[in-house]
């Protein structure tokens, strides 16, 4: 060993060349394997999400679809091939899922969860969640994302976004279409509901092609001006 | 009763301006000028469809970054369709592809000429200087034919405007004839005899397209830069982010940068001695990176030339700050340093270093401490197309925690920067990103 003048290569961190490494920014919130943060329930899950849609979120951010600064300042210069290749680091992982804590909300307010998530309601013309997210609720490739293990406090927060134009997706818009029909008290019924179900035993997402949405949706390829009136 | 020379301070100042305003109406309202139509110019179609000459516009019209304010988030090139922030209001970005109705496609060259020369409109209104003419009005009859050659080849897009909304007396277009005569000089730039021709070039792309003193210059209370002023730094308006002193000279903020230096940051957004952030960042992606290299080191030669700086006063701080300063370098040991290093010298190529770097030290503290609450990635560019990022402090470190590091960060080492207090982070914790 060599002794002597502090140089400043030895003061020099050794950096990995991983993409792990450099996408700090992202799993500082997000965890290194996306698994979401503990005890901040707004930063979500990203492992095992469908790539597609994860690029579709940066991509959002970017063009602003979606609107949280925190997210647009760290995504605002990345180039597709960059995004691609994180959301494709993200969508590998595979970790457990954590529980969060659920808000006090009563047996009726869960059991219209249900109804909502697994048949809908024809009269608020609100699909089954189930209908496009897969019967398992666990997404659907390419880009439907699942609806399990995620927070409550992150899904009813997202369905207001929808409602407020914080959030949206490219025209015609499903999302913005059945969050605008759901009532505030809907939402929390919704949310409480995803948040408190146990996990399938298979978290995949379905394969492509595998479920026909019943809103015309943008981002599954329907064309804007079929989106009027659509209905469950 | 500091309130009252406040008030009447106030009272005179805006009272002049209304003078100023009044008069200017009288002598020079109504504009008069009428468009040349493209028919009418002394310009044929053909030459503008030349395809030599659109690709020099090109080049011209990304230096310039043009796209920087013209493009809106997520719209097309060029079609506008945004406002700017100002302190006095927010000023509607035009569209400037060739759309018949909503952007420049009844323009002719003279009507482009008149308003990057002379900042006047089409009808000889008087433009708000958002638009950068004070620099523009530098740039060669020829190279704007080229941009203009290049805005004409461009899709047409239909996006109106968005509406003006500036405060009042500003609103009052007629006002801006005191301004332009405070701080505006027509003239295209005039190269000196006694400089070489590189660092002629450096001076023409700096001072005019790629007008640099738009933001590396302090603006004064009626949003002007004093002509004598020249990249001598300031904080950007509305955005909260400081541009740094442009010299490498004693006291300059790229003090100890050499050419090469200047050269990696706007091709690459990093260099040695610091990395591109914020708007900064932006300019480097979008402009510089696709700047020659002969132009970038001509920059440099330019800026090499810039004088050295007064040394700041220094500043003494209000209270004992050793407690502050020492739970910093607690933070920085625990959250920094494993990227940053124990002695602030970063990872060449990776990591900036914060030891002797202007950004960390410059007079207002805001870009550390924006930069711990926002993090982000280094610029992306075709030299750094993976580049490495830092994680946004802003959800895990209170304002107290973020004055405490980048109070550290900026005595540490070679450093000799004044802290920063909670109350400023705390207030550019909520700076709108854009």
């Amino acid at each position: 060993m060599l002794f002597g003048s502090a140089s400043r290569a030895s003061d020099a961190p050794t950096i990995p060349d991983t993409l792990q490494q450099r996408i700090a920014a992202c799993t500082s919130c997000h965890g290194v394997h996306g698994e979401g943060k503990p005890g901040s329930d707004f930063f979500p899950r990203l492992a095992g999400k469908p790539a597609a849609y994860l690029v579709r979120q940066m991509q959002g951010f970017q063009n602003g679809l979606r609107k949280y600064a925190p997210m647009e300042y760290t995504v605002r210069q990345l180039s597709p091939a960059y995004m691609q290749e994180i959301a494709e680091y993200f969508s590998a992982q595979q970790v457990p899922y954590s529980r969060s804590p659920l808000p006090p909300v009563g047996a009726e307010a869960l059991q219209r969860g249900e109804q909502l998530v697994n048949s809908g309601d024809p009269a608020l013309k609100v699909p089954a969640c189930a209908s496009c997210h897969g019967n398992q609720l666990t997404g659907v490739e390419p880009s439907t994302p699942g609806l399990v293990g995620l927070p409550y406090d992150y899904i009813s927060s997202q369905l207001g976004s929808w409602r407020t134009h914080t959030r949206a997706m490219k025209a015609p818009d499903c999302m913005a279409l059945v969050a605008s029909r759901l009532s505030p008290s809907d939402i929390t019924a919704v949310a409480a509901w995803l948040a408190s179900r146990q996990l399938p035993a298979d978290t995949h997402a379905q394969a492509a092609g595998s479920v026909k949405p019943m809103l015309p949706c943008g981002v599954l390829g329907a064309v804007k001006n079929a989106a009027a009136g659509g209905g469950a | 009763m500091i309130w009252f020379r406040r008030l009447l301070l106030l009272l005179v100042v805006s009272g002049g301006l209304l003078l100023v305003c009044v008069l200017g109406w009288l002598f020079f309202g109504g504009g008069g000028h009428q468009p040349t139509s493209p028919a009418m110019s002394k310009v044929d179609a053909t030459t503008l469809r030349d395809p030599a000459l659109i690709a020099k516009g090109e080049y011209l019209v990304t230096a310039g970054d043009c796209a920087g304010c013209h493009t809106a988030q997520g719209g097309a090139g060029y079609a506008g369709g945004r406002s700017l922030a100002t302190p006095f209001g927010n000023i509607p970005v035009p569209n400037i592809t060739p759309d018949r109705e909503t952007g420049l496609g009844s323009w002719s060259f003279e009507d482009f000429w008149q308003a990057l020369h002379v900042g006047k409109g089409r009808h000889g209104e008087l433009l708000y200087p958002a638009f950068s003419y004070t620099s523009y009005t530098k740039v060669t009859h020829d190279d704007a034919l080229a941009m203009f050659a290049y805005l004409q080849s461009l899709p047409p897009v239909r996006q109106p405007p968005s509406a003006l909304a500036l405060n009042f007396p500003y609103s009052l277009r007629n006002s801006l004839t005191a301004w332009r005569a405070l701080y505006f000089k027509e003239g295209v730039y005039v190269p000196d005899p006694g400089q070489s021709e590189q660092w002629n070039r450096g001076a023409y792309l700096v001072q005019g397209l790629g007008h640099c003193n738009e933001c590396h210059a302090a603006r004064d209370t009626l949003g002007g830069t004093p002509q004598d002023v020249h990249l001598t730094g300031g904080q950007i308006p509305e955005q909260n982010w400081y541009a740094p002193d442009l010299s490498t000279q004693s006291n300059g903020g790229l003090q100890g940068w050499n050419e090469q230096d200047i050269v990696d940051l706007l091709k690459t957004g990093q260099s040695a001695k610091g990395a591109a952030f914020g708007p900064m960042a932006d300019v480097v992606a979008q402009s510089t990176q696709h700047m020659t290299d002969a132009d970038l080191h001509a920059v440099a030669t330019y800026l090499h030339s810039l004088p050295a700086r007064a040394p700041l006063p220094e500043e003494k701080p209000p209270f004992n700050t050793s407690a502050l300063i020492q739970h910093g370098e607690q933070i920085y040991t625990q959250r920094c340093a494993d990227c940053h290093g124990k002695n602030g010298n970063g990872v060449a190529g990776i990591y900036p270093p914060l030891n002797g770097n202007s950004s960390v030290t410059e007079p207002t503290g805001i870009n550390a401490t924006r930069s711990v609450l926002l993090g982000g990635f280094a610029p992306l560019t075709a030299a750094s197309p993976r580049p490495y990022s830092m994680p946004p402090f802003a959800q895990q470190l209170s304002d107290a925690d973020v004055a405490a590091v980048v109070s550290y960060i900026r005595q540490a080492w070679t450093n000799k920067g004044p802290i920063v207090q909670e109350r400023d982070v705390s207030k550019y914790r909520q700076t709108p990103i854009d």
